[in-house]
């Protein structure tokens, strides 16, 4: 199904500005940007989401500067998100 | 029969730091553990100096010296900081406890120095305004447990002495113990070291589970610097009955907060507490209110082995002469582990203690019967 243009949500990634259809998890719309990753682990490692159901917290990313779970999360209009989480000084906190 | 100078049934801090001593004293060793889970993998990890009664100050800070003395030579991995501990005086009365803590510490030269309001929220800036002071303990430290037990084996098997075998023991009977598959194993000694399952090998130990809760948060780097308790803690610590809950955050290492306590009898059951671990945040905001925009990514649960008089038991079963006890450390089996396998290496091998062995002694309870 090509979802119409009134279904469509602006968000932003990184910096980079994205539509993804209304609905969308942030998991998934990161998923359809490269590297389609998420954070940076303890020891320096990319991270993605592996469970989707809000469990092993892996996705974890920065919006509107609270860490928050990209598969727990849905796009809505204007939402800008980072994938930073792990790597910039005081990321973490929000 | 594959026959060792000693077996210890249990890989945890204490088994693994009994199989450590043993080898260093020239004893062949055998360690077994099941992989049940106990203590070590669910606790703080919290090397902390406690005074409520002298023989746990003695357990304490002789163990203490030998942290630190083991710890230039452990890996990354057993994550051991010496952040010291920071006892949180919340009003006057507690503040003079602080000072009466501060004067038993410092007559057995333990290095401690006592914070003003001032000093205290210059040091600890998260902390909430108007804490009346605190008193740092300076050599306090943390360390990853479940790490610095594999370190401990993995010392004693670089030097030839040890073998370690991942199976169940299930029943103990004179020089020999029976595992899961029924081969058997003897050993000249036999060492229990399983927490809170020791009771299942040997049944009628004064052993009961003290249930906690933890929780983990994303990493905050630079948040909290040394490891923060209330001075209610030692109060709510001993409780024998009821639930608890008393503010103890760690910072770790990765910039995460560990965050407890609670304590809670009567239940076997691993599941979180919701009710308990609420009572328990709440604690710790009323400290630290930041806390409420961090992320807390783990919660888990945990059980300590308590004994009657919250001191472990250490020695010779005093029905069995080739049974020996290291169990029932409570929430202190982290630190105290050290000095408890010296203890042990002494009773065994003939050796003289490195403390008064006297007050952990599992004859001090009756009705311990014969596995």
């Amino acid at each position: 199904m090509t979802p119409s243009a009134s279904a469509l949500v602006h968000i932003v990634v990184n910096g980079t500005p994205l539509q993804v259809p209304a609905g969308t998890s942030v998991a998934a719309a990161l998923a359809q940007q490269a590297p389609g990753t998420t954070r940076t682990s303890v020891t320096g490692e990319a991270r993605a989401p592996l469970c989707g159901m809000g469990v092993c917290h892996e996705c974890r990313v920065r919006i509107h500067g609270r860490t928050r779970l990209a598969c727990q999360t849905v796009c809505t209009e204007g939402l800008s998100i980072h994938t930073d989480v792990g790597t910039a000084p005081g990321s973490a906190t929000p | 029969m594959q026959h060792t100078d000693a077996l210890v049934i249990g890989a945890g801090i204490v088994g693994a730091a009994c199989a450590h001593a043993l080898a260093q004293a020239g004893l062949s060793v055998r360690v077994m553990d099941a992989r049940l889970g106990g203590a070590t993998a669910a606790g703080m990890g919290h090397l902390v100096v406690m005074d409520d009664n002298p023989a746990e100050l003695a357990l304490s800070q002789t163990s203490l010296d030998l942290w630190h003395a083991w710890a230039p030579n452990m890996d990354a991995g057993c994550a051991f900081t010496a952040c010291g501990t920071l006892w949180l005086a919340a009003n006057d009365a507690e503040l003079q406890e602080a000072h009466e803590k501060r004067t038993t510490l410092q007559a057995h030269g333990i290095a401690c120095e006592m914070l003003g309001a001032g000093a205290l929220a210059r040091a600890e800036p998260a902390l909430r305004p108007g804490l009346a002071g605190a008193l740092k303990v300076q050599d306090d430290s943390v360390v990853y447990a479940p790490r610095a037990a594999q370190w401990l084996l993995d010392q004693a098997a670089a030097q030839g002495h040890l073998i370690f075998e991942q199976a169940e023991v299930t029943h103990i009977d004179g020089h020999t113990v029976t595992l899961r598959d029924g081969s058997q194993r003897s050993a000249g000694a036999i060492v229990l070291a399983s927490g809170i399952h020791a009771p299942h090998l040997c049944p009628g130990l004064p052993l009961r589970p003290k249930k906690g809760h933890l929780v983990i948060t994303d990493r905050y780097p630079g948040t909290v610097h040394h490891q923060l308790v209330e001075l209610g803690y030692i109060t709510s610590a001993h409780h024998s009955d009821g639930t608890s809950v008393a503010f103890n955050v760690q910072p770790r290492p990765t910039g995460q907060l560990l965050i407890g306590s609670s304590r809670e009898f009567d239940t076997t059951d691993p599941a979180v507490n919701n009710a308990v671990m609420a009572r328990m945040l709440q604690r710790a905001l009323d400290y630290l209110p930041g806390l409420a925009d961090l992320n807390a990514i783990r919660t888990w649960t945990g059980f300590r082995a308590a004994t009657p008089d919250s001191l472990p038991l250490i020695g010779p079963h005093h029905e069995h002469p080739h049974l020996w006890l290291a169990v029932g450390h409570e929430g202190l089996g982290v630190t105290t582990a050290p000095a408890t396998a010296q203890l042990m290496a002494a009773h065994i091998t003939g050796g003289t203690p490195v403390i008064d062995p006297a007050p952990y002694a599992p004859a001090r309870f009756a009705g311990l019967s014969t596995p």
